[in-house]
């Protein structure tokens, strides 16, 4: 019989065996995440100004190459930078192994991964490379047990955000600035907004709801080196009306206020509510359970630990039938914790084995790291991950690479069955791992099954 | 559970659902072979779904019509068309395809949508898309896409008759019916003793052993490195390697056409083009450009038999939004190709570009669903019956007069 902890390794965490001190009781889990960020704390990454002003660098450089007509020694200038830009997406590649696999508070590191999904980014150039993850760092992870207002504002304004969804090109079509360059309105950033980030795509707003919003957040730019700004100069004049509220006045305050207000929504609660049980439970939640997450959130004035709170009690948290699947990122991360590999190894791996070993795999499994298939991010259903393709990648990883990772001498099948799985494993799954031909093939095999990959 | 409510529906809810209207759904009609539906013979049908909405009124641009010059300042007309009809032009980074054009063997549906309305969401456009359902079906219940429920109705199929190509999932052509997946560079290696003993550890999980049975078959052998490399790279790809990819694509459905397979698909992304639209169309259209090409290259004689349908889930807005690009609208155009197509027409009714013919004052009107062009290629390669196609395979179409799509 599996052990409700086993459940929560799976379901909230990166499974087993556990982090020393892991939490894996609802109680627990919420008393670790109302504390400190133990994996930021563990393993720190590059600050919020390191990226900006690397990228400003690198801009700089770019835009220089580009005046020069290509010159030669401007062109090294800027491919240093561009490097320096890459290698900062690497590391937080990097990173989100390294702390996935050391922290004892698990749940903060996936719903860390669920957040930066839930706003997706991705970089369209090569030297905003390193702001998805800096947003990831130091726009989300500082709210991820706040409240969602917060959330959205820090998301929503993040640079990495304003650059993938054109908003600091979008400018009122009536302000000087608009009028003066004949340019004007881009909706993109209003529309996700509205359909992925607050409401939901099937909530009750019309096309005029994403067209003002769009004029009300003109004026809101990225401007590099510096990080978000308002140019009231691109803002377009006059007061907007979305969803019914009129918003009026001058700076960030209208835009914070429209903000503000999304997030206090009931769609919006709902369509979180749903996505959270959604990630973390299974793609077709009990609808009670969801309305009951959803009424917490406004209770709470969008305060998500009680929103978590409710999923983390609710009957079905810690009880099988586990019908997800893990997505490739956390199985990578399951199987490296099943080898009993730590972050500092993950951290110490040369450029070269870390792309062959796990970035390139994630990406043959479906899961490019930073580079999403659009806004709307990575799929849900177990069966978009569960492919032939897919499948073939995970089943090929696991008999391949676990042989060039571990340090010391493979597990020996059985022993690594009881270590990763516990009471999950199922009989066939017993014989087979002791039936298998080779070490290698065996731990192949349990790091392909379906119980490992189910949570 | 029969195998049809099985494929059609399924999540949580089916079980309710097919109990209280099982018999009025038009999903749910069974499918009775009509009398004398044939195998699907010699003709090919390549299906291509455009992801991230292309615009139609910049890779077919109404030249003829005096308002479109207004409405796009620095698009259209600035991007250097080359006229198809005296009407139409045609994007100039599709003008390799103009030679094909003059033989008839491409055409065009202009002001064609899927029945998704208003909201403008690439997802759930891409949706309704590929499940071929109106709008009176929940997506959510939605378990096969229209080119495999297709496929469901033809007799004596082989795992070979359709190919899935490409790393991206395909709803289209996801189903009860045996479709074959394809990617570059993804083979395994296992002995037979850990194929055994996998096929033993998912036999009770139905997923994993539905996916490891092709994973399996698929697999010849494989090593690490091809796991690597630049095809792994999806959205990062640079131009150059973007096209390779693709030419390894179109090489490989070609190759699979010319022998038993008859149906293949594909999805090609890059389409949403909200900003510098010039540069982003520009290279996407180069790469729809590119796999015509290598199609009709890779097929030879075949391509006399093959018809290739290029649809996108909704065009974007008839004016050019402020910063060089155009935003989601509703009217689209779809590309038809192939020697088996009358092509050398844009066809549909144009409805114009004034402000009271615009759907919603903002985008293109509709005024033929993509469906009925679809339906109609099928009827025209398989002979499928129209009531099987109306209701099996585009629940609730009605098909309207025949376009005439093929020679």
């Amino acid at each position: 019989m599996p052990d409700p902890s086993e459940i929560a390794a799976f379901r909230f965490g990166f499974g087993l065996p556990q982090a020393r001190s892991a939490a894996t009781t609802p109680e627990a889990i919420l008393a670790a995440l109302s504390g400190p960020d133990q994996g930021m704390a563990l393993w720190p990454g590059p600050s919020e100004d390191e990226i900006l002003s690397l990228h400003h660098e690198a801009l700089i450089a770019r835009r220089a190459v580009r005046k020069s007509g290509n010159d030669k020694v401007l062109r090294e200038a800027y491919n240093g930078l561009a490097r320096q830009v890459d290698r900062q997406e690497a590391q937080h590649a990097r990173l989100f192994f390294a702390r996935a696999l050391d922290s004892p508070d698990a749940f903060r590191e996936r719903l860390s991964w669920f957040w930066s999904d839930h706003f997706t980014t991705m970089a369209k150039s090569r030297q905003d490379r390193g702001f998805p993850g800096g947003m990831t760092d130091h726009a989300l992870r500082p709210h991820l047990a706040g409240r969602f207002s917060a959330l959205l504002r820090a998301a929503v304004l993040h640079p990495a955000m304003l650059l993938y969804l054109d908003q600091s090109t979008s400018m009122g079509p009536g302000s000087p600035a608009g009028k003066r360059r004949k340019t004007g309105l881009n909706e993109n950033l209003a529309r996700e907004l509205v359909e992925l980030h607050t409401l939901g795509v099937g909530a009750d707003y019309a096309q005029e709801d994403v067209r003002q919003l769009a004029e009300l957040l003109t004026g809101v730019a990225f401007e590099p080196g510096v990080g978000q700004v308002f140019h009231p100069r691109q803002a377009e004049p006059g007061p907007e009306t979305v969803l019914g509220t009129r918003y009026a006045g001058e700076g960030m305050a209208p835009v914070l206020a429209a903000l503000d207000d999304l997030a206090r929504r009931p769609d919006t609660a709902r369509h979180l509510a749903r996505k959270l049980a959604v990630h973390f439970l299974t793609d077709t939640p009990d609808e009670q359970l969801v309305e009951r997450m959803a009424e917490a959130y406004l209770r709470h004035d969008t305060a998500l630990l009680p929103v978590y709170e409710v999923m983390l009690t609710d009957a079905s948290a810690f009880a099988e039938p586990r019908v997800k699947a893990r997505q490739p990122g956390e199985f990578l991360v399951a199987s490296l914790r099943a080898l009993n590999l730590g972050g500092a190894q993950v951290m110490r791996m040369a450029p070269k084995p870390f792309q062959r070993l796990l970035r390139d795999p994630l990406a043959a499994m479906g899961q490019p790291w930073a580079r999403p298939r659009g806004p709307d991010g990575w799929p849900e259903a177990a069966a978009a991950w569960i492919s032939p393709q897919g499948l073939a990648a995970r089943i090929s990883w696991a008999m391949e690479v676990p042989g060039l990772l571990v340090e010391g001498g493979m597990p020996d099948p059985r022993a690594l069955l009881d270590q990763c799985l516990g009471g999950l494993a199922g009989e066939p799954l017993r014989i087979a791992a002791a039936r298998s031909e080779s070490i290698r093939e065996g731990v192949g095999l349990v790091l392909a099954s379906p119980e490992f990959n189910r949570r | 559970m029969t195998d049809l409510n099985r494929r059609l529906f399924l999540r949580g809810s089916a079980a309710t659902l097919l109990g209280c209207s099982a018999a009025a759904h038009p999903l749910l009609t069974t499918v009775t072979l009509a009398a004398g539906a044939p195998a699907l013979g010699e003709n090919r049908l390549v299906v291509v779904i455009l992801r991230g909405a292309m615009d139609g009124l910049d890779a077919v641009q109404p030249l003829g019509d005096p308002l479109f010059t207004r409405y796009r300042p620095t698009l259209g007309v600035q991007t250097g068309a080359q006229t198809l009809d005296g009407y139409f032009g045609l994007h100039p980074n599709l003008a390799a395809l103009l030679p094909l054009w003059q033989k008839g063997e491409l055409g065009f549906v202009h002001a064609t949508s899927t029945p998704y309305r208003d909201k403008r969401s690439h997802f759930d456009g891409q949706d309704i898309l590929e499940a071929g359902t109106g709008l009176d079906v929940p997506q959510a219940e939605v378990r096969d896409g229209w080119l495999n429920r297709m496929l469901q109705v033809v007799p004596g199929l082989t795992a070979e008759t359709a190919y899935a190509v490409g790393r991206e999932a395909l709803p289209l052509l996801t189903g009860a019916a045996t479709v074959r997946n394809w990617t570059p560079d993804l083979k395994l290696a296992l002995t037979p003793q850990s194929r055994l003993l996998l096929e033993h550890i998912y036999h009770d999980d139905d997923l994993f052993r539905d996916a490891a049975q092709e994973a399996m078959e698929l697999a010849a052998e494989m090593d690490l490195d091809r796991m690597s490399g630049e095809t792994m790279q999806a959205g990062a790809a640079k131009a150059p390697k973007r096209l390779a990819d693709l030419d390894k694509l179109a090489q490989f459905a070609a190759e699979r056409l010319r022998g038993e397979t008859r149906i293949a698909a594909f999805s090609l992304s890059g389409w949403d083009t909200h900003r510098a639209q010039r540069g982003s169309l520009g290279q996407s259209l180069t790469g729809l450009e590119r796999l015509v090409l290598q199609l009709r290259s890779g097929l030879a004689g075949d391509w006399d038999r093959t018809l290739v349908l290029a649809m996108t889930e909704f065009g974007r807005t008839v004016a050019e939004n402020g910063t060089r690009g155009t935003d989601h609208g509703t009217g689209g155009a779809m590309l038809l190709a192939g020697g088996a197509l009358k092509g050398g027409r844009v066809m549909g009714r144009w409805p114009g570009l004034a402000e009271a013919d615009l759907y919603d004052r903002r985008d293109l009107m509709p005024t033929t669903d993509v469906r009925h062009w679809a339906a109609w290629a099928m009827r025209g390669l398989y002979g499928l019956d129209r009531s099987v196609l109306e209701n099996a395979v585009f629940p609730g179409l009605s098909m309207q007069d025949d376009p005439g799509l093929l020679r």
